[in-house]
């Protein structure tokens, strides 16, 4: 494989390297260790998207959403504001801390991940369509790379650890398929 | 001490919420500092080029799961009241299969794709709104998906129960898989990573 002629490009705004994936790995579990102590209770995302959901739809149709099990569960007690919830909180959080991450290391900028052979246009399809199937998937887990994979493998949950062999055995699976857009 | 601090009371409802700002903060900041803000780092891992993700979550679970071993041991943490998330076996392993799809397809995670939103990719926002998109497809159809949502109910069920093994010696096992899974992923790299690698990219 040739090199990448973009990468030489953006290497114009010097982004720093990024930090070695042990040090990563080790800052991230000390924070899921600090959640665990102070609370009680682990990291999650695809939860907090449920609560925007399941209160976009309880604006809409408060009723209905009552009736829907799935939402009335993240709707919590009538007149308590499902948006007032922990991991609702907690996601905002991790846009705060990717944006000041990403402002410290010069790796804030307006661009499309992609590999060279594929439009912008159809990545962004690809990114749609893949945030859809992922949020289906993380429904039927409940939960997804944080609240099962990082937050139940930690604890041994034997849930969170066959869902993880399950993302990675499927994703190793279909990669072949999507090899265009990346590589 | 008397841990998880929630948990005994030591403060209250509003208070966790801030709490649960400031562990978000630290979430999405080690996030990106270890590239996960970039599709392209993350697809890596699929194709053998790039083994972050591996090795960035086995690193944090092995953390995390030696931290609250230790401090269970030393009597400062409850691990009782600790949250385990209850298996659900099998729509666990099919939404696994059906979330690995959307990962090499959309390129991030739930909470990757929040941090390459944040920091300009436009394709994480595209992502992020996919995946609401997802949610509420999932959640007008739930009825019709119900009863296969609450099959196979485990409870809090952990590894050492699974595997008939004391607490300490599956965590010491657990370490020692994945000592031999960042052995093996430096090797795979070497095999398959581009000569020149261009860091921070």
């Amino acid at each position: 494989m040739t090199m990448n002629p973009d990468s030489e490009m953006s290497n114009l705004t010097t982004p720093q390297p990024y930090m070695s994936p042990y040090l990563a790995g080790i800052g991230l579990g000390l924070v899921l260790l600090a959640a665990f102590v102070i609370m009680g209770r682990g990291l999650g995302a695809s939860g907090a998207f449920t609560s925007f959901v399941a209160a976009g739809v309880g604006t809409v149709a408060p009723e209905y959403a009552r009736s829907n099990t799935l939402y009335a569960e993240y709707l919590g007690a009538p007149g308590t504001n499902p948006l007032k919830d922990w991991l609702v909180f907690e996601i905002i959080g991790v846009v705060i801390g990717g944006l000041i991450s990403g402002a410290l290391a010069g790796r804030v900028r307006r661009d499309v991940e992609k590999g060279p052979r594929i439009s912008v246009n159809k990545r962004l399809v690809f990114a749609f369509f893949g945030g859809g199937i992922m949020g289906i998937g993380s429904k039927l887990a409940r939960g997804c790379t944080s609240g099962q994979a990082l937050t139940g493998g930690a604890m041994l949950s034997i849930g969170s650890w066959a869902f993880m062999i399950a993302v990675f055995a499927s994703a190793y699976a279909v990669a072949y398929l999507f090899r265009r857009q990346w590589q | 001490m008397n841990a998880p601090f929630y948990k005994f009371g030591l403060f209250g409802e509003d208070a966790s919420l801030v709490v649960a700002l400031l562990i978000g903060i630290g979430f999405g900041f080690f996030l990106e500092r270890a590239g996960f803000g970039s599709a392209r780092k993350l697809a890596a891992q699929f194709y053998f080029t790039d083994l972050r993700v591996f090795k960035v979550m086995f690193t944090a679970i092995v953390t995390a799961m030696l931290g609250v071993f230790w401090l269970s041991w030393l009597g400062l943490l409850d691990y009782t009241q600790v949250a385990v998330p209850s298996t659900y076996l099998i729509p666990q392993i099919v939404g696994g299969l059906v979330f690995g799809i959307g990962f090499v397809m959309g390129g991030y995670c739930p909470g990757t794709c929040c941090v390459a939103a944040a920091t300009g990719r436009l394709d994480g926002f595209v992502h992020l709104f996919g995946m609401i998109s997802g949610i509420l497809l999932f959640g007008e159809l739930f009825s019709f998906v119900e009863g296969f949502y609450h099959s196979t109910p485990m409870g809090r069920a952990t590894l050492p129960d699974l595997l008939q093994l004391p607490f300490g010696l599956t965590i010491f096992l657990i370490v020692l898989l994945a000592l031999a899974g960042f052995a093996a992923a430096e090797w795979l790299e070497g095999k398959f990573a581009p000569s020149t690698e261009e860091a921070g990219s």
